[in-house]
């Protein structure tokens, strides 16, 4: 039933205005996959181009392996879930899930069928004769969904359908439409802004910037492994440092950061015939802690950095304590400790600590 | 409580300033009241006492001389005046069904499409609301006359088209401007055609504007007399026009009984627009 999604080099110009620039992108049949960027960026356009609501300017749009690109919206096995939702005003729930499959010339008993199937899989079985003004938000939302996939789309197109939702019910949602996915098996292409929709729901995830895909990995790659700085500093947080080489060998490179520390990565991680690059390390992997040997102990021996540092402010949130650190070599750098136990370690701004950071947690980022 | 809200009641007042205030506010609301009334009966004694006298018996106006029926059978027994009447129902009726049609599919033209010229057709479109009537009635005689067009049914259905069909296309504008541009989307998103969109999910949505844009039409084109006056022949002549006829000749009794059952209809008439306004809510 799924479909694989390919775009070949699309690019999407709206007068002088290029919305989307060259993107190249293959969507594996039956995947989660997110496109994640600012507002502005151009995910939308992309999602517009798949559902057939913009024509691209250049390249090629492939589903399931049949050239869709000049398409229009109602030949495409192809449905979308409307940020706004759009439901029907005139219609009732019923009619409206009924809609897509009237349109299809489907048997009256077979929509009748089909339409309580989707109604209960969204959990809105009952609500067959309301009408779309006298839904909460919720509803309206799965209406939307059960409107979508009552067609039996090769994908789903999904425009940040949670977006006007409240925080707790964003999160039910999140789940459930991970459920969803998992239950019908359809390819879901989905658009946010929200970092943390991303990583809770996909299999993958393309970071869109200005146009184009900053990077495509799963959720683990493009948080740990953030290839571009906007990559790094859109998903979390990000410690984003100038680095130089100073000298390489076999084992490892060994690297200046600015401000003054030292710090030794993979001689494989640092990219051939460059002398500065931008580094990103996490603030939680930096491992905090007043006793060298605890600071040391998480890792195996000769992989870890060892520096020293003051701690200059210190936040406390609940779960985790964020910590300014000081360098003793003149380094700034954030970190954030998890409060694991009462019986922790407590810190101060002004305490002097050891910190352990792992070669593999420095990330080298790709300029653009 | 006014104490709170209004601090210098709260200063030492004798009673007699209280006294004044309140019956100073009782003043004004009598004025009001009364102004109110006067607007009103300005408004509709005229009209009353038109009913009233259409059930007088005296061929004067002025006097009072019994009840009767008679000016409504008289109008009932006016051929020439039913005639009237049935091309008046005939012109607005086939007025209103192309007006609906046009000013609907030119609103979703000028909302949904980006062309060259769009914002100048939409004030083209609007100027025959404002135009001067005798200036269209003179400017369509002489257009009809030019091309050799026959004066009848057809040229004053023209004529009353081109300034009611744009009452419709502004209402249907104003309702588009305020419909969720994914609504289209969803459609074609569904399967269906732009045709089918239109027609499915366009048009309903656009129920409340499209009938009062035809209740706009309909009445605009029932009551017309000056672009009827230079477009008609005698064969469609419409029921403003012969009533014009006869009160030039004099003040009639029937033209009372003739003026009631218009009241009558037009009370009809909006209240049932306002019964169809309460149903869409």
């Amino acid at each position: 039933m799924s479909a694989k999604v390919e775009l070949c080099g699309v690019t999407k110009r709206f007068g002088a205005f290029e919305a989307v620039s060259e993107v190249s992108l293959e969507i594996a049949a039956g995947e989660f996959l997110t496109l994640l960027g600012p507002s502005g960026c151009g995910k939308t356009t992309l999602l517009r181009l798949i559902a057939g609501f913009e024509q691209p300017t250049s390249g090629t749009i492939w589903l399931g392996g049949v050239e869709v690109t000049h398409l229009p919206p109602y030949r495409r096995p192809v449905n979308q879930v409307f940020q706004s939702y759009a439901l029907f005003p005139h219609l009732s729930v019923w009619e409206n899930v009924a809609f897509g499959l009237r349109m299809q010339r489907v048997p009256a008993a077979e929509v009748t069928d089909r339409v309580r199937q989707a109604l209960e899989l969204v959990s809105l079985a009952g609500f067959d004769a309301r009408r779309p003004q006298e839904l909460s938000g919720g509803q309206k939302q799965r209406v939307a969904l059960a409107r979508a996939l009552v067609c039996r789309p090769q994908v789903l197109l999904l425009d940040e359908p949670l977006s006007a939702l409240d925080a707790k019910l964003r999160q039910a949602m999140q789940l459930e439409l991970k459920r969803l996915q998992r239950q019908v098996g359809i390819t879901f292409v989905y658009v946010t802004h929200d970092q943390e929709e991303a990583l809770t729901m996909s299999d993958r995830i393309a970071i869109v910037n200005r146009g184009r895909i900053e990077q495509f990995g799963s959720p683990h790659e493009i948080y740990h492994r953030p290839a571009t700085a906007f990559a790094a500093d859109f998903i979390g947080q990000a410690n984003l440092l100038d680095t130089r080489l100073i000298a390489a060998d076999g084992s490892g490179a060994r690297v200046r950061l600015a401000g003054g520390l030292e710090l030794v990565l993979r001689a494989a991680a640092w990219p051939a015939g460059v002398e500065t690059a931008l580094v990103s390390i996490r603030p939680e992997k930096v491992h905090v802690s007043k006793s060298k040997s605890r600071a040391q102990s998480t890792f195996a021996e000769g992989e870890t950095n060892m520096f020293e540092a003051r701690i200059e402010e210190e936040v406390f949130k609940g779960a985790t304590d964020h910590l300014i650190l000081a360098t003793v070599a003149g380094t700034r750098l954030s970190a954030v400790v998890a409060n694991e136990s009462a019986l922790g370690e407590i810190f101060h701004a002004g305490d002097r600590v050891f910190c352990g950071l792992h070669a593999d947690d420095l990330v080298v980022l790709r300029v653009n | 409580m006014s104490r709170l809200i209004f601090p210098f009641l709260a200063m030492p007042a004798s009673p007699s300033t209280r006294l004044r205030l309140s019956s100073g506010l009782r003043v004004s609301r009598f004025l009001l009241g009364s102004w109110t009334a006067l607007v009103l009966a300005f408004l509709y004694l005229p009209v009353l006492v038109l009913v009233a006298y259409s059930f007088n018996a005296s061929r004067l106006n002025v006097l009072w001389e019994g009840f009767t029926f008679g000016w409504y059978r008289s109008v009932w027994e006016n051929a020439p005046l039913l005639q009237a009447a049935r091309n008046s129902l005939v012109i607005a009726g086939v007025t209103t069904v192309l007006s609906v049609v046009l000013g609907t599919a030119g609103g979703w033209l000028l909302h949904r499409y980006r062309f060259r010229m769009a914002g100048g057709i939409e004030t083209l479109t609007a100027i025959p609301m404002v135009m001067p009537e005798i200036l269209m009635g003179i400017s369509l005689l002489v257009l009809f006359a030019t091309a050799g067009v026959p004066l009848g049914f057809t040229t004053v259905v023209i004529g009353h088209v081109t300034f009611s069909f744009p009452f419709v296309l502004v209402a249907v504008r104003a309702r588009l401007r305020g419909l969720d541009p994914a609504l289209e989307e969803a459609a074609l998103d569904l399967g269906a055609t732009p045709l089918q969109a239109f027609w499915l999910v366009i048009v309903p949505c656009l129920r409340p504007a499209i009938v009062a844009g035809a209740l706009m039409a309909f009445t605009l084109s029932w009551d017309e007399l000056i672009v009827t006056f230079f477009t008609a022949s005698a064969a469609s002549a419409t029921l403003p026009i012969r009533v014009f006829g006869m009160a030039k000749v004099g003040l009639n009794p029937m033209l009372n009984a003739l003026s009631a059952i218009f009241v009558v209809v037009t009370v009809a008439f909006v209240a049932f627009s306002a019964y169809l306004k309460r149903l869409a809510r």
